[in-house]
């Protein structure tokens, strides 16, 4: 990879002073990020490591939900969400492999916004609030495609509130070689409704599926998608999969999702 | 160039390093420890594992500088303080745990991690566990009988020599 | 018979050195004052060389050489090891493959300049200085349109792209077609044998070290067989002679076939260390292995199978395309051949076959032999229309194959595509298969597997291979360009501990506990008293390496061979040592005694007594005890066996998943069952691999989609169940004095036709009767598409 000058605050305010330089970027768990350096398709000038800034770690319950501080691992929230919102601490305990775990974290998933990823799902499907050093977005304006999110040059992912809803879960299937999602779908059920977002399948990145949100709300039963048909287009069509299997796996995921859900 | 400085197999250590040495090139270059292997640039086959304060890491995906002040193991602090095999290595060797060998400090470092947090797992555990440890040549029969072996599971019932 | 001897599953001495981190690759050598390479690599699949611009690269730091195809166009070429000549008679078209590209790159990742600075990182930085202009001409992907266009070539003096259309046997043609013509019914299959990347967990990776005192070359390689790659190299590519050149395979992490040939990076970093006078290094990246190493497999095939209404055989013949990709590597045109079309008789006694194969140029990377090497691609055939000539006619799968087996009464047999089978007992594996596998239990976990909602199903395979690939004397007059032997010296020290220099190389075999097993139990010494030198031409005699599951069947015996002469001549020193008649003195058990009383030495008092020759026959008889076999196998052997794979098919998602995986083999005499197990299970890993998840991909403009671990599918250990494997049938080959057979590409050649008729099987069983093949790997996205029809 090329060279780059490594920083390592402690603070976020640290954080946001040395991303204020041309071509900085931000490091969390580096665990797609380094990769990417090594085939020198992305060459920072400056590496900011936020593993060391200890007000970016942790899970807890607040008044608006629970609270992931943004440079926690996936093992962290495997482990500290358990009892919280189990359909979480599942997704967290599904990524990558314990080595992943173990240092790859919720804002740099969410900062990469990677259409196979597992995490935007549960963000967006709970209705999550992405704080950053500079405001509050919602879950809903945040992802914006894949690779694009709302974030502004410079700007720092420092936790995620998940309103935790009474039912949820996250089923994913692999793609067998990454082991990233094929596609996976979270639904959470809420008090006013049900949401359900899916990764892994849709060009655009992760996406609601109004329709079967419409359904589950009326009735929060694996039958109640049975009816609906998801639409091949914009689907991804690779090596490991057809446009017209992810939109089976669409419907298929979200039922056993629904079965999955406690 | 930096210099850093770290525990290694419970020894102080320090070298020169840029922004860009990964702990594994540092372990490797640096130290000599080669024991520690490459083999993907991906973050997935497993070859590279080192403990990092105690947790399994893949250590082509940690930067040296960011492990700077921490504690790191790796497979040349995993035998017995008399050199001898401890119970991990020795169920490997006893159970045909490994044929080249690349892949195997990295499976011994993950198979510690798995240990230390399940002290007893199913085979299905065993399985999913190593699911970023690649291994080519064992087909992961006599791997997974070694660690259930490892952690004092009777493995007589399973099948082969 | 000593405790570790024959026989036993004595663990692995090597397993320390693995264990503890001890172990030396090629990447853990650092030589003083040593360099570091990269290679510049095409990004598109096929394109004429303008200009290579190197001058703002030279200018970086460190940076010490920059070469080019140019600097090695002089340089002979990196030969195929095998000439197939074409059905016609004409010569086999045989571009030259050059160190490093020059004039045109034909595949994505053809290395066309090397780089050479004091780090790698600068090395890196100064590859991405040079300034390339290359021209993009169209790429030449898909065989079929490969061979249809004639304009479109990826060597501009060869039309149509073909390599060679080779008939076996040719003279057989007219009466394989006779017979199809009146057959009772003829099951048509076509089929793609899926390209693989071997993936090796340590990839390539080499050190040139050149010395310009004595100027002798050494170079330090990830190899199978250093002896061979130092006559390829030496003789052939750089045109300097064999002693000036010691090539060096240490600890290499498993080969699979990729590591056999000698690729055009060895030469070059050889070359770089003569010009810059220091050692240079090179390891590849897992990406460049991808793109660069030689890939297995690839064949599109069709093939038919004719039988009467009773299911017997009448006659089988297949057209193959077999992709070579850009250029010939060392074996690729021995693979698709002889190593293919032979087997295609399998263990049935079809008695007409015939072969046709055409190989193809293409703008992908080069293919050879990966574990298997045409025998999986032949096994795959024959035993996927097997088991659609069995639905068609509607006979058991298991029925069919036992009703066309060859039967133990009728070795040795001489099948109609050349080989003479020694042994075998094809019924009885499958009846030992019947058993552990408990195949009378599948209704029944077929009901459980229906309650879960999963369809199960069963597929079977019964395979045979040749492996030990041999004699020389015939496969030279077949067009083989080298000889098939291996060479051994074993040598006994003056205390008695033994030195064994074998040709084999272990790259996870566990040679290094297998063959002291062998010779402990001949010299009725102890294992642990009797090492293993390989992997260095400057240490062991002049053998082929490992490579075809050759080393025990014929390393193996070359060391028998030598350790003979070793008992031989301590006969004749204890002759004179107990003052009796040669012919009167016994060997066993590490004495030599006089038959009949009890006198006798021990192996040790000969061995002292050989090199402190005090009270010893120096009149006629030389000093030492050290002796070199060469051995040249009379035949292949032909290891077999039954496999059944049990899968269970999520009928929402298309899932496949192994619930259950039986091998029972036949490889004639085990060593060391531990090890035979674990090279099974590698196999099968394999095998499954092929079947379910691997497969490297190129688009229509030749750019690899495939090109890292994160999709290229590996196996991993929750994707895989644990097996049951048997060795205990065993008929022990005939004609080498250990009576073994290869086990190390078993699992790779019978377990994917087992897997696939197993989801076909599912399916069917499942309602789904129109699906009568799958092409591998058989994706969940491939069978739900299936399903729907």
């Amino acid at each position: 990879m090329h060279n780059f000058e490594f920083v390592k605050p402690s603070t976020v305010a640290d954080a946001v002073k040395a991303m204020a330089g041309s071509g900085a970027q931000a490091l969390s768990g580096g665990q797609t990020l380094l990769p990417t350096m090594k085939a020198r398709l992305a060459a920072p000038a400056v590496l900011v490591s936020l593993t060391g800034v200890a007000e970016m770690k942790g899970v807890c319950m607040g008044d608006d939900g629970l609270s992931v501080g943004a440079a926690t691992t996936h093992a962290t929230v495997a482990a500290e969400a358990r009892k919280s919102f189990a359909g979480l601490a599942n997704l967290a305990n599904g990524i990558g492999d314990p080595a992943v775990r173990n240092r790859g974290t919720i804002g740099g998933s969410l900062a990469n916004n990677d259409p196979a990823a597992c995490y935007p799902s549960a963000v967006l499907a709970a209705g999550a609030t992405v704080h950053t050093n500079m405001r509050k977005i919602a879950a809903d304006d945040y992802f914006q495609g894949m690779f694009t999110t709302a974030l502004k040059e410079g700007e720092i992912i420092t936790s995620v509130t998940f309103p935790v809803p009474h039912k949820s879960a996250y089923v994913k299937f692999n793609q067998p070689a990454s082991r990233f999602a094929l596609t996976g779908v979270f639904v959470a059920k809420f008090a006013n409704g049900v949401r359900v977002a899916v990764t892994g399948a849709s060009n655009n990145g992760v996406f609601r599926w109004k329709e079967a949100e419409a359904a589950l709300s009326a009735n929060f039963a694996a039958g109640a998608v049975a009816g609906l048909v998801v639409s091949p287009k914009d689907m991804i069509n690779d090596l490991h999969g057809t446009a017209a299997y992810r939109a089976n796996l669409v419907k298929v995921l979200t039922k056993r999702a629904v079965d999955a859900a406690s | 160039m930096t210099t850093i400085s770290m525990t290694v197999n419970g020894k102080a250590v320090s070298g020169e390093v840029e922004g860009r040495t990964l702990l594994s090139s540092f372990l490797r270059e640096g130290l000599g420890l080669r024991g520690t292997h490459i083999g993907c640039e991906t973050t997935q086959c497993g070859a590279c594992a080192v403990h990092l304060d105690g947790q399994l890491v893949k250590s082509c995906s940690v930067l040296a500088m960011d492990a700077a002040g921490a504690s790191v193991t790796s497979i040349e602090g995993m035998a017995n303080g008399d050199g001898s095999l401890s119970v991990i290595q020795a169920a490997f060797q006893e159970h045909h745990g490994l044929q080249c060998g690349f892949c195997t400090p990295g499976m011994v470092m993950a198979t510690a991690a798995l240990l230390k947090v399940n002290a007893k797992p199913t085979e299905t555990e065993v399985r999913h566990y190593l699911e970023g440890n690649m291994c080519r040549c064992t087909g992961y029969h006599n791997i997974v009988k070694a660690v259930m072996a490892a952690s004092g599971q009777d493995v007589s019932a399973i099948a082969a020599e | 018979m000593p405790k570790d001897g024959i026989g036993a599953s004595t663990v692995r001495r090597e397993d320390i050195r693995f264990l503890t981190g001890k172990g030396r690759y090629t990447a853990d050598i650092n030589l003083r004052g040593q360099a570091y390479a990269v290679f510049l690599r095409s990004d598109v699949a096929h394109g004429r060389i303008n200009d290579i611009d190197t001058k703002a690269a030279m200018a970086m730091p460190g940076v010490l050489a920059i070469m080019t195809g140019a600097d090695f166009a002089a340089m002979g070429g990196n030969p195929a090891g095998w000439h197939i000549p074409s059905r016609d008679g004409s010569a086999m078209k045989e571009p030259k493959r050059p160190v490093l590209a020059h004039g045109k790159v034909r595949h994505v990742g053809d290395a066309y300049a090397i780089v050479v600075a004091e780090t790698l990182e600068q090395a890196r930085d100064a590859a991405e200085a040079v300034v390339t202009d290359i021209t993009e001409l169209p790429a030449i992907v898909d065989m079929a349109q490969a061979i249809a266009n004639s304009d479109n070539r990826v060597h501009d003096e060869i039309a149509n792209n073909v390599c060679f259309d080779w008939g076996w046997i040719e003279d057989n043609r007219a009466a394989v077609d006779a017979a199809f013509a009146s057959a009772p019914h003829v099951t048509t299959l076509e089929l793609t044998n899926n390209r693989l990347a071997p993936n090796a967990m340590e990839t390539r990776a080499s050190i040139g070290d050149y010395d310009s005192g004595t100027e002798d070359y050494k170079l330090y390689t990830t190899s199978q067989n250093p002896h061979l790659s130092r006559l390829l190299i030496a003789a052939f590519v750089m045109g300097i002679p064999e002693n000036k050149l010691t090539v060096v395979a240490p600890d290499v992490g498993g080969g699979f076939g990729s590591k056999i040939y000698h690729y055009g990076e060895e030469a070059a970093v050889l070359a770089a260390s003569k010009a810059i006078d220091r050692p240079v290094k090179w390891v590849a990246d897992r990406s460049e292995a991808f793109l660069s190493d030689a890939h297995g497999r690839d064949h599109v095939t069709k093939i038919q199978l004719a039988t009467d209404k009773q299911g017997n055989f009448l006659a089988l013949r297949t057209e193959t395309m077999a992709n070579v990709g850009a250029y010939l590597s060392n074996f690729s045109t021995a693979t698709p051949t002889f190593l293919h079309g032979t087997l295609m008789a399998g263990p049935y006694k079809t008695p007409l076959v015939y072969v046709n194969v055409k190989a193809v140029f293409t703008n992908t990377a080069p293919v050879d032999a990966y574990r298997g090497a045409g025998r999986p691609e032949a096994t795959y055939s024959i035993e996927r229309v097997v088991d659609k000539a069995a639905h068609e006619l509607g006979i058991d799968p298991l029925e069919i194959r036992r009703r066309n087996f060859i039967q133990p009464d009728q070795y040795p047999y001489t099948t109609p595509v050349g080989l003479v089978y020694d042994t075998g007992n094809y019924n009885a594996t499958l009846d030992k298969l019947i058993d552990i596998g408990d195949l009378a239990g599948f209704e029944k976990r077929a009901a459980a597997s229906k309650a879960k909602g999963k369809l199960r199903g069963l597929g079977l395979s019964t395979w045979i291979e040749a492996c030990g690939i041999a004699p020389s004397n015939l496969v030279g007059v077949l067009g083989a360009r080298v000889g098939l032997y291996d060479a051994a010296t074993v040598r006994v020290n003056a205390t008695g501990n033994i030195s064994v220099m074998t040709g084999a190389h272990s790259h996870g075999q566990g040679h290094e506990t297998v063959f002291p097993q062998v010779v402990a139990d001949m010299l009725g010494i102890p294992a642990s008293s009797i090492d293993i030198v390989h992997g260095d031409t400057s240490k062991i005699p002049f053998g082929m390496g490992s490579y075809g599951s050759r080393s025990l069947a014929v390393c193996g015996t070359a060391i028998v061979k030598a350790t003979e002469k070793i008992i031989a001549k301590g006969k004749k020193i204890a002759a004179h040592m107990l003052e009796a008649a040669e012919s009167d003195i016994t060997f066993a058990d590490g004495k030599f005694s006089v038959a009949g009383t009890d006198k006798a030495k021990t192996f040790g008092e000969i061995a002292f007594s050989a090199y402190v020759p005090h009270n010893y026959p120096l009149e006629t008889l030389e000093p030492g005890l050290e002796e070199t076999a060469f051995y040249d196998p009379a035949n292949f052997t032909y290891p077999a066996g039954a496999y059944a794979c049990e899968v269970e098919v999520d009928p929402e998602t298309g899932q496949v998943t192994i619930e259950k995986f039986t091998c029972a083999d036949d490889f004639g005499n085990v060593i060391n069952p531990m090890i035979v197990a674990g090279q099974v299970h590698g196999g099968v890993a394999q095998g499954i691999g092929q079947a379910l998840l691997e497969n490297v991909a190129y688009d229509d403009n030749g750019q690899l989609l495939s090109g890292s671990f994160m999709d290229y599918a590996m196996p991993r250990a929750d994707d895989l169940p644990f097996y049951t494997v048997d060795h205990s049938c065993n008929t022990p080959c005939t004609h080498n004095p250990l009576g073994v057979k290869g086990c190390g590409e078993a699992g790779a050649i019978g377990t994917p036709p087992a897997v696939v008729n197993a989801v076909v099987n599912a399916l069917q069983r499942g309602g789904h009767k129109h699906v009568t093949h799958l092409e591998m790997p058989v994706s969940p996205s491939r069978v739900w598409a299936a399903m729907q029809g």
